[in-house]
C-alpha cells in the first residue's frame, strides 16, 4: 500500500471525473461562448488529471500508463469524491458543482504548492492558475443567479439542496493519508474542511443565499463506494479502451 | 438570449503592440463579456491583454459619403514619408 500514490490518484480520479462530466455538454451549452468556457474548463481538468496520473504510475512503478490508470480500473478502485458524479443538470446546478469544486481545488492546491514532494508541489503550482479562474467564472455566475430572476434564484437553491450533502466528501482520506500529512507532503484534510466551509460561507454571504441548515451528508467518498452514477460514467469512459484494446488514432 | 448584449473584442499579441479587433462574444454584463473573451479568444494564446466594448458604443464609417471621407487620400504623395532614409539600426518603425 502506498500513501502517496492512493493520494496522487485521489486527486487525479477527482478531475478525471469531474472532466468526464462536464465533457458531457460540449456542443450543448446555453450559448457559444459559455459552451467554449464550460469545455475550457473540462480540458483543464483532463490536463491536471494527464499530470498527476503521469506521477502516478511512476510512483506504483509497474509500468503502468496515464490510460491505464485512468480507463482500466474497476470501479472500487477509483477514489474520486461522489460530488463529482452528480449529473450536470441545468445550468445552475453545473455551475454550483464546479463552483464547490473549486473552491476546495483552489485551498488544496495553494497548500501543496509547498508540499516536500517537489513534483507535486510543481503541478499544484500549475494547476492552481487554472483554478483560480474556475473560481472567478463560476462566482460570477452564481451572483448573477442569486440577483437574477424569481426563476434563477429557485434554480440556484435546488441546486443547493442536491449538492450540499456531497460536499463534506471531497474532504474523505485515502489509505495512508495520516502518514503523507505528517511528512509535510499533504495537507490535513479536516483543516481544508474548515478552510472550504468558511470561505463557502462568506461568498454565499455576498451572493445573498443561505448555507442549508441539514448538516446530514453522504458518506463513503474515496472508499470506492461510488454513487449509482458512477456505473453510467464509467461505461462511457471505459468503453474505447475495453473494446478496443492499445487502439491507436 | 434576448438579455445578451453584443460586445467587440480586442486583443494585444504582445506588450506595446496594438490591439487588433478578434471578433465578438454575447453577453449579459462587462465582466462575462471579458471572460468570455478570455474563452474564446485567447484559448490558444493569443494574446496577453483583451479589451471589450459594447457593440451599441462603436461608431463606425458605415453611413458616411465613402468618396468624400476616403478618396482625396488617393493621390497625395506628399503626405508618404518615404524619402526618409531610416538607419538600419531602427529596427521598427
Amino acid at each position: 500500500m502506498n500513501p502517496l500514490f492512493n493520494y496522487l490518484l485521489k486527486v487525479a480520479d477527482d478531475t478525471l471525473i469531474f472532466g468526464q462530466r462536464l465533457g458531457e455538454l460540449c456542443g450543448q451549452g446555453p450559448y457559444l461562448e459559455e459552451d467554449i468556457a464550460l469545455t475550457n474548463i473540462a480540458l483543464d481538468y483532463l490536463g491536471q488529471s494527464n499530470n498527476l496520473y503521469q506521477y502516478a504510475a511512476k510512483v506504483q512503478d509497474l509500468g503502468k500508463t496515464v490510460d491505464d490508470l485512468a480507463f482500466l480500473r474497476l470501479e472500487k478502485e477509483y477514489l474520486n469524491c461522489q460530488l463529482s458524479e452528480m449529473p450536470n443538470g441545468d445550468y445552475a446546478q453545473t455551475i454550483l458543482k464546479v463552483y464547490f469544486f473549486s473552491v476546495y481545488q483552489k485551498i488544496l492546491y495553494t497548500i501543496l504548492q509547498v508540499s516536500e514532494d517537489a513534483q507535486l508541489a510543481a503541478i499544484a503550482e500549475k494547476s492552481l492558475k487554472e483554478v483560480k479562474y474556475h473560481y472567478t467564472h463560476t462566482s460570477t455566475w452564481i451572483k448573477m443567479f442569486a440577483g437574477g430572476t424569481e426563476e434563477s434564484k429557485t434554480r440556484l437553491k435546488n441546486a443547493v439542496e442536491n449538492l450540499w450533502e456531497y460536499t463534506a466528501g471531497m474532504f474523505a482520506e485515502t489509505e495512508g493519508e495520516k502518514d503523507l500529512s505528517q511528512l509535510g507532503i499533504a495537507p490535513n484534510p479536516q483543516d481544508l474542511y474548515e478552510n472550504w466551509k468558511f470561505l463557502v460561507a462568506e461568498d454565499f454571504r455576498n451572493f445573498g443565499i443561505e448555507i442549508p441548515e441539514n448538516e446530514f451528508m453522504q458518506k463513503g467518498s474515496r472508499t470506492g463506494y461510488h454513487t449509482e452514477y458512477f456505473g453510467y460514467i464509467l461505461c462511457e469512459l471505459q468503453y474505447m479502451q475495453r473494446t478496443y484494446p492499445n487502439c491507436v488514432w | 438570449m434576448s438579455n445578451l448584449e453584443m460586445w467587440e473584442v480586442f486583443i494585444q499579441t504582445k506588450p506595446g503592440l496594438s490591439h487588433k479587433h478578434a471578433g465578438t462574444v454575447q453577453a449579459a454584463t462587462s465582466e462575462m463579456a471579458l471572460q468570455n473573451a478570455r474563452d474564446v479568444y485567447t484559448r490558444r494564446m493569443e494574446g496577453t491583454s483583451i479589451w471589450v466594448v459594447p457593440s451599441k458604443y462603436m461608431v463606425t464609417s458605415e453611413g458616411v459619403d465613402k468618396e468624400a471621407f476616403f478618396d482625396p487620400a488617393d493621390d497625395k504623395l506628399y503626405r508618404h514619408p518615404t524619402f526618409y532614409e531610416i538607419p538600419n539600426d531602427v529596427k521598427n518603425m
